[in-house]
C-alpha cells in the first residue's frame, strides 16, 4: 500500500483542484473559454486519476458504476427535457427564449441548463469508458 | 506537427505510438491557440491529450500488447494510392482562399449575425458558448445523444457482466 | 506570415491527412489504425479551424470596442466533433480489446489467417 506515496499525496492534493477547476470551467464557460464538454473531461480525469493510483475498485467504491449510469442517461434527459420544458411554455423545442420572464435570461438560464447536461453526460461517458477499459485488466488479472 | 505524425506512422512500438499521439494532440493544441479557437484548444488538450492516452495506455495493458509482430518495409501500394490523393488534394487547394483572408465566403454567411447579435439574444458574450447551447442546440443534442450511444456501445462490448450474462436473468443485463 | 504562401495552411492538412491514410490502409495493427484514423481527424480539424481565422483577428469572446472577431462557427463545430471523436476512438478501442480475446492477436493478416482457418 505504500508504493508511490509521494505520487497519491500529490494526488490527493490535486483532486480537489482539478474538480474545482473543472466547476469553474463549467460555470465560467459563459465568459471566458469553457463549457460542459470540458468541464466533464476535466472532471472525469479527476476520477481516472483516482483509479490510476489507488486502483479501479476503490474507484468503483467512490463512484458506484450504477450512479454512473444514471447520471450518463440524466444527463441527455436534462438536457431533453429543457427543450420540452421551453414546448410546454408555449415556446419552440430548445427555444430558451420563453423560459423566464425575460428573454435574455431565458437564454442564459437554457445555456446553464443544457451545459449542466452536458456536463453530466460526457463526465460520466469518460468515467464509464475508463473503468471498462481498467475493469477488464482487474478481470482478467483474477481469471 | 507533421513531423510528430511521420514518427507515428514509422514507430512500431504501440506505447510509443501513443506517447506520440499525446504530443501530437499537445501541438494540435497549441496551433489551435494561434489560430484564435482557444475553446477548442482547451478541449484537444484535454480530450486529446489527456483522456485518449489514457484510453490508449488501458488498451494496451489489457491487451498486453507492445510492438507490432510484423516488420513491414514502406508498402509501395498504399504509398502511392496516398501520395495520389494528396497531390489531387494540394490541385483542389488552389481555388481556396488565402489563410486569414477577411473576405473568404465563410465569413460572409451567419457568422457576422452570429457576432453581432448573440450579446443581444442571450446575454452571453462567449460567443462558441451561445452557439454551441443556443443556435445550434439540435446539433449539441446529438453529439450528446453520441457520446451517451458510444458509452453504452463500450459498455455492451466490455462491460463486466459479460461472463455472468449467459446464466445469469435477462433482467441485470442493462449495467 | 508573409514568408509563407497564402495556402501553406491547406498544404499541412493536406500532408498530416495523407500521413493519417497512410496510418490507416499501410499498417496491419488495429490499434495503430486506429491512431492513424484520430491523425486523419485531427487534419480535419485543423483545417476548420484555419479557415474560420482572420487576419489580426482575436478570440471570438465578445469585449468592448469593436475589434475583429474570428469566425465562431468552425470552432463550435468542432469543439463537439473532439468529443465525439473520443468516443468513437474508444468504440474503436473496445472493439480492438475484443477481437484481441476473440483471435488472440490485433494484427490484421493474422485474423484474416484465424478465420480462414477456424481450427
Amino acid at each position: 500500500m505504500n508504493r508511490f506515496a509521494i505520487l497519491r499525496v500529490v494526488a490527493k492534493l490535486l483532486i480537489p483542484a482539478i474538480m474545482l477547476f473543472a466547476l469553474y470551467v463549467q460555470f465560467h464557460g459563459d465568459f471566458g473559454p469553457g463549457g460542459g464538454f470540458q468541464a466533464g473531461v476535466i472532471f472525469a480525469s479527476a476520477f481516472i486519476l483516482y483509479a490510476l493510483l489507488f486502483g479501479v475498485v476503490t474507484a468503483r467504491k467512490v463512484a458506484p458504476p450504477r450512479l454512473i449510469n444514471t447520471t450518463l442517461a440524466l444527463g441527455v434527459l436534462v438536457y431533453a427535457g429543457t427543450g420540452f420544458a421551453a414546448l410546454l411554455r408555449g415556446g419552440q423545442y430548445l427555444d430558451y427564449s420563453v423560459l423566464a420572464h425575460d428573454a435574455v435570461h431565458g437564454q442564459h438560464l437554457g445555456i446553464s441548463l443544457i451545459e449542466f447536461g452536458v456536463f453530466m453526460t460526457v463526465s460520466s461517458a469518460m468515467i464509464t469508458i475508463f473503468f471498462v477499459f481498467a475493469g477488464q485488466d482487474v478481470d482478467e488479472g483474477q481469471d | 506537427m507533421a513531423v510528430t505524425a511521420l514518427a507515428l506512422a514509422r514507430v512500431r512500438n504501440l506505447f510509443a505510438v501513443v506517447m506520440m499521439s499525446g504530443i501530437f494532440s499537445l501541438t494540435a493544441a497549441a496551433l489551435y491557440v494561434v489560430q484564435d479557437a482557444v475553446d477548442v484548444a482547451f478541449t484537444e488538450a484535454a480530450v486529446g491529450a489527456g483522456i485518449a492516452t489514457v484510453l490508449g495506455l488501458a488498451t494496451l495493458a489489457v491487451t498486453r500488447s507492445e510492438a507490432e509482430k510484423k516488420v513491414r518495409a514502406v508498402a509501395f501500394g498504399p504509398l502511392l494510392l496516398v501520395i495520389v490523393t494528396g497531390a489531387a488534394l494540394i490541385y483542389g487547394t488552389l481555388d481556396m482562399p488565402d489563410y486569414g483572408d477577411p473576405a473568404a465566403p465563410i465569413h460572409g454567411h451567419v457568422a457576422p449575425r452570429y457576432l453581432a447579435d448573440s450579446e443581444k439574444e442571450t446575454g452571453v458574450p462567449n460567443v462558441v458558448t451561445s452557439v454551441l447551447a443556443s443556435y445550434r442546440g439540435y446539433d449539441t443534442l446529438g453529439e450528446t445523444t453520441v457520446i451517451l450511444t458510444a458509452a453504452c456501445g463500450v459498455l455492451m462490448l466490455l462491460g463486466r457482466n459479460r461472463r455472468q450474462k449467459r446464466n445469469a436473468p435477462t433482467r441485470d443485463s442493462a449495467a | 506570415m508573409m514568408l509563407l504562401p497564402g495556402l501553406f495552411n491547406y498544404w499541412l492538412v493536406v500532408v498530416l491527412m495523407m500521413i493519417g491514410f497512410y496510418v490507416v490502409i499501410a499498417q496491419g495493427n488495429l490499434v495503430k489504425k486506429l491512431f492513424g484514423l484520430n491523425i486523419f481527424q485531427v487534419a480535419v480539424f485543423v483545417f476548420y479551424i484555419s479557415m474560420g481565422k482572420i487576419e489580426d483577428g482575436t478570440a471570438p469572446i465578445l469585449v468592448d470596442g469593436e475589434p475583429v472577431y474570428t469566425n465562431p462557427l468552425p470552432s463550435v463545430l468542432i469543439l463537439t466533433a473532439i468529443v465525439v471523436g473520443i468516443a468513437t476512438l474508444a468504440l474503436g478501442l473496445a472493439l480492438a480489446v475484443r477481437i484481441r480475446n476473440a483471435f488472440g492477436t490485433m494484427e490484421e493478416d493474422e485474423i484474416d489467417a484465424a478465420e480462414a482457418d477456424p481450427s
